[in-house]
């Protein structure tokens, strides 16, 4: 079986949230609802030395995370209608919006906050890796839109094969929760899943 | 579960149903092979749909507003709705081949700014006192009326340098619609047909760096193209923060990025803030105390001097002033640059590492290591941002950084700099004609709330009028085109508001603009103008590395409400002033967009024909050079004299000991022929330090240009206005981050929260420059808006505007 997924270049990404934007629009999406998030992991601290702030190990990065298509989806499991499933042929998790009740236990158990819930409607909506621009031979809106060029999207076979198995980072769940479909680029500033050391600075945001 | 059907619209997948896709794009190409439609078929779908929807068709329009990047944005519109937006997506996207310009997340939101709420529908006329906000409907006819009318009579009573055209760059990318700078406009056109207008000098981005270092280099200071980062030893990016200020990938932070890593050149941030250019990809971060740059760089010029790192050769060679050998004859003795470093000069200081480390915060074996990796890294790039010059000695401390450069020999070759701000390589375009403007009296962009009501004090000596010795009448009249300058953009709101509040005073404020913002709030007259995607234009000027490209921007939907565009404004308003057949030379809007085209074809017939423009929508040039600045210069210095006096970088200006000599300035300010550090008032050392012991530095923010796009809901979300600020300081005032807080001084407060973070030296703190001005009854702002903050007083030289420099006290108002 086939299962895509993103690439997603963390030494590349300055957080400028093009992509988020770029889905925004192209999925007409509300203020509240974002298919993709991007968290910035910040961390260190300045120590007083005389006349002079020495500065230590100050840190920061962003990592760009849409829904990571996982391989053991965690909202699919929740899921008690069977709106959220995972397709066999492609490995895309979606929502089939006509049997979705909103009862939103899809987002509160995926672990990197994937399901978005669409209040008007009342039903979960999330990232469906563009399918609509696949099958007219594009790629989804936001890795198009990077202006860094640090989003891929493809095989996840192939992504590997290129970029390695990377797919834990902080401030991300360890990825054996779910197997999730991505592949990270460490940023040089990149901390372990798990690490205590920085902070998510911009819950609000993501 | 899971499953291979997709109820989502009841009907069944087939396998079978492989989408034939384009083979453009390989990957893409290899993905679509294996994926099927969740439905039938697109038409089918549609059809389904209760109302039928139209074709969809894909315009190309731009983003044209003043981030130094203009963007391509494809608009998909049907049944005359923009209903998504699209970017450059042509070629193949390989770098340095055929890069596309892709926009960032503002020209991503495109769609929310032309379907904003705030949109301006009609023409208004202010009904309650300026800045309330009240307003009735007129029509147009007498809105250009009422305008006419009163000009005419202020030209009559007062004079023709009465009338001053604001700053404003909302439309900087266009060229019919232009904004910026004001002789390049058409309300500059229509008026210097009606007699001229004040004119003004300078801008709020880089107004002392465009005079501190014109006495440096002569003109504009250039620097090599980011493209040329590819074959650097050193990488110093002083000040200098492409991810937040150059975001579009068309523009520079792509270039960056990747020029960087081609060369993996060592990469050092200065800056007070740790930048999302540094985030990672960066090798040091070394931050600095707001307006103490030129501290920085004499002691780092002490150790290369010391330690015989200097490219002594080059600055006998190329400069005046480096030490006595080089100094001119009208300098006095010991006035050379080495000898204000090595403790020789007037004031007999050494700036040794230790003295710059106390001004600077930065630790001495930070400073001496930097010397060393610079001196012995020979020629380095060290390119500067446009924020610490935006300070209150901003003059000196650019000529300062640039030093590093020249005590490098760096100047004028490939892997090296100028220390200015990097610089591209352009394709030439025919502007829209301008006409001379009969009055020759300007003055700095900054000073025109002053030449409301004090415009008799006023000379060149004293706030540097140029073109006259005086300002012989008040400013009457305010046109403010594409621009927020009127109040958000501007420094000190709070007194800009009193000042304007006498109508009696200056009389008459048209704001032209799409939405209702803070400056529209004071108009007397507001007139709605079109966006870029409701007519045709022609964007360029995109700061592009060596990738330049110009844009045509064409209409994607019909003009909404009953805004209209800027040249038919002015030509009605010709018409009515007697001059129309002068301004419109007989063509309307799209001819001149034609025929401005016809003629950059003439000087380039290698361009694209009008009607394949059409098509393209956007034309690229790929160059397998780099820009390298001064490189003729350095080749032959005889043959190819710069434009200074000299001919030569002069590090000791005789022009700058003239004006140093004759000009009226207050004690606290200093203009000096050598560019030396001196403490500026709202510095670090200012008494006022005891009741406002925070420095407050804008930056430019993701979710905005400057103001522009500052009322979009989604981004505003997706990037909070927030104050930054240290844990140490934030600890010290029992702020946690997310708490309400209050920043405030002499002359405003503002109410914003606070995003608590060691990406900043202690004892500084940082607000984005752009938010809209929000104000309650009480003159709070609630909108996180810089300005009302900011001080109206000029830097000494350049009269320029110092919103970098501001001291400010902050506490904490309510937890989070």
């Amino acid at each position: 079986m086939k299962q895509l997924g993103f690439y997603i270049d963390s030494s590349k990404c300055t957080g400028c949230k093009t992509c988020q934007l770029a889905c925004k629009d192209y999925r007409d999406l509300d203020v509240k609802r974002s298919y993709r998030r991007i968290y910035e992991y910040t961390g260190g601290g300045f120590v007083q030395d005389g006349d002079t702030w020495i500065q230590n190990d100050v840190f920061a990065y962003y990592l760009s995370i849409a829904c990571n298509h996982c391989t053991h989806p965690a909202c699919v499991q929740a899921c008690p209608s069977g709106a959220m499933h995972k397709r066999d042929d492609n490995g895309l998790v979606l929502v089939d919006e006509d049997i979705c009740i909103g009862c939103q236990h899809c987002a509160n158990a995926c672990p990197y906050g994937a399901p978005q819930f669409d209040k008007t409607r009342g039903i979960m909506t999330k990232c469906d890796g563009c399918i609509q621009r696949l099958s007219e031979g594009k790629q989804p809106m936001c890795v198009e839109s990077c202006p860094l060029r640090a989003l891929e999207f493809g095989d996840m076979s192939e992504l590997r094969e290129k970029y390695g198995l990377t797919a834990d980072v902080a401030p991300l769940p360890p990825s054996s929760q779910t197997l999730p479909n991505i592949v990270i680029k460490l940023n040089k500033n990149s901390k372990p899943t798990g690490d205590t050391t920085g902070f998510l600075v911009n819950p609000k945001e993501v | 579960m899971s499953n291979n059907t997709d109820k989502t619209t009841g009907a069944t997948l087939s396998r079978r149903s492989f989408i034939k896709c384009s083979s453009a794009v390989g990957a893409a190409a290899a993905i679509a092979s294996g994926i099927s439609l969740p439905f039938k078929s697109k038409p089918a779908n549609a059809a389904e749909a209760s109302t039928p929807a139209g074709p969809e068709k894909v315009v190309w329009s731009a983003c044209t507003v003043n981030c130094g990047s203009r963007c391509p944005l494809r608009m998909h519109v049907q049944d005359g709705e923009i209903k998504y937006v699209e970017t450059d997506n042509t070629g193949n996207d390989v770098f340095g081949e055929d890069t596309q310009v892709r926009a960032c997340l503002r020209g991503r939101s495109m769609r929310k700014r032309v379907y904003n709420p705030d949109r301006l529908k009609y023409p208004m006329k202010r009904t309650g006192k300026r800045g309330e906000g009240k307003f009735e409907r007129i029509s147009w006819e007498q809105a250009y009326d009422e305008i006419a009318d009163t000009m005419k009579r202020l030209i009559k009573d007062y004079g023709n340098d009465s009338i001053y055209l604001n700053y404003g760059t909302g439309t900087l990318g266009g060229t019919v619609t232009k904004s910026w700078p004001p002789h390049n406009t058409l309300i500059a056109r229509l008026m210097s047909l009606c007699g001229g207008y004040l004119n003004h000098y300078g801008d709020y981005s880089t107004a002392q760096i465009a005079k501190g270092l014109s006495y440096t280099y002569g003109g504009w200071a250039h620097n090599n193209s980011f493209s040329d980062l590819a074959n650097t030893k050193l990488n110093i990016q002083f000040g200098n923060n492409p991810a937040e200020t150059r975001m579009s990938g068309g523009g520079l932070v792509h270039h960056y990025v990747a020029s960087k890593n081609l060369s993996k050149a060592r990469t050092i941030i200065i800056d007070p803030r740790y930048t999302d250019t540094a985030a990672g990809r960066e090798d040091q971060w070394i931050p600095i105390r707001p307006s103490t740059d030129a501290a920085l760089v004499a002691g780092l010029a002490y150790v290369m001097i010391t330690e015989d790192l200097v490219d002594q050769a080059f600055l006998d060679k190329y400069c005046v002033g480096y030490d006595e050998k080089t100094l001119p004859a009208s300098a006095p003795a010991n006035s050379d640059y080495k000898s204000y470093i090595l403790g020789k000069g007037e004031d007999g200081i050494a700036k040794t590492p230790e003295w710059a480390s106390k001004i600077t915060t930065i630790p001495v074996d930070v400073i001496v290591k930097l010397a060393r990796e610079m001196g012995t890294n020979r020629p380095c790039a060290i390119h500067q941002g446009w924020g610490l010059q935006r300070t209150a000695n901003g003059e000196m401390a650019c000529r300062a950084v640039a030093m590093l450069a020249l005590l490098t020999g760096s100047v004028g070759v490939s892997g090296g700099s100028t220390g200015a701000r990097e610089s591209d390589i352009n394709i030439p375009f025919v502007r829209f004609p301008t006409v001379d403007n009969p009055v020759s009296t300007s003055i700095s962009m900054f000073l025109w709330t002053d030449a409301i009501y004090r415009h008799q004090e006023m000379t060149d000596k004293t706030d540097g009028v140029r073109g006259a010795e005086r300002l012989s009448n008040p400013i009457k009249m305010i046109w403010n085109y594409a621009g927020n300058c009127l109040i958000n953009q501007h420094a000190d709101i709070n007194r800009t508001h009193d000042i304007l509040q006498d109508d009696q005073a200056c009389e008459m404020i048209v704001v032209i603009d799409n939405h209702m913002t803070a400056s529209a709030k004071y108009a007397d007259i507001i007139l709605p103008d079109l966006t870029t995607s409701e007519q045709d234009d022609w964007a360029m000027d995109g700061k592009a590395s060596n990738a330049p490209y110009f844009i045509f921007a064409q209409q994607a939907i019909e003009p909404q409400f009953e805004a209209k565009g800027i040249y038919e404004v002015c030509s009605e308003l010709a018409k009515r002033m007697g001059v129309e057949d002068e301004f419109t030379e007989g063509r309307s809007q799209a001819e001149w967009v034609e025929h401005l085209y016809a003629e950059t074809r003439k000087q380039d017939p290698s361009l694209p024909s009008f009607e394949e423009m059409k098509e393209l929508g956007i034309y690229k040039r790929q160059y397998q050079r780099d820009f390298i600045a001064y490189e003729d210069f350095r080749k032959d210095p005889e043959a190819n004299p710069l434009n200074t006096p000299s001919g030569k970088i002069e590090i000791y200006s005789e022009a700058l000991a003239e004006i140093a000599a004759t000009w009226e300035l207050d004690d606290d300010e200093v203009i000096h022929p050598l560019p030396i550090y001196v403490d500026v008032f709202e510095g670090h050392n200012d008494p006022l330090t005891a009741k406002y012991p925070l420095q407050l530095t804008g930056f430019h923010f993701k979710s905005r240009c400057h103001s522009t796009y500052g009322n979009v809901a989604e981004l505003k979300a997706a990037a909070r206005q927030e104050l930054w600020i240290n844990p140490i300081d934030a600890a010290e005032r029992g702020i946690k981050h997310g708490d309400m807080v209050s920043i405030f001084n002499d002359r405003g407060e503002v109410h914003i929260t606070a995003q608590v973070t060691p990406r900043i030296l202690p004892r500084v703190v940082a607000l984005g420059e752009g938010a809209w001005y929000a104000p309650d009854g009480q003159k709070v702002d609630h909108g996180g808006s810089i300005n009302v903050l900011t001080t109206q007083r000029p830097s000494p030289l350049a009269k320029g505007n110092p919103q970098h420099t501001n001291l400010v006290q902050v506490k904490a108002i309510k937890k989070a």
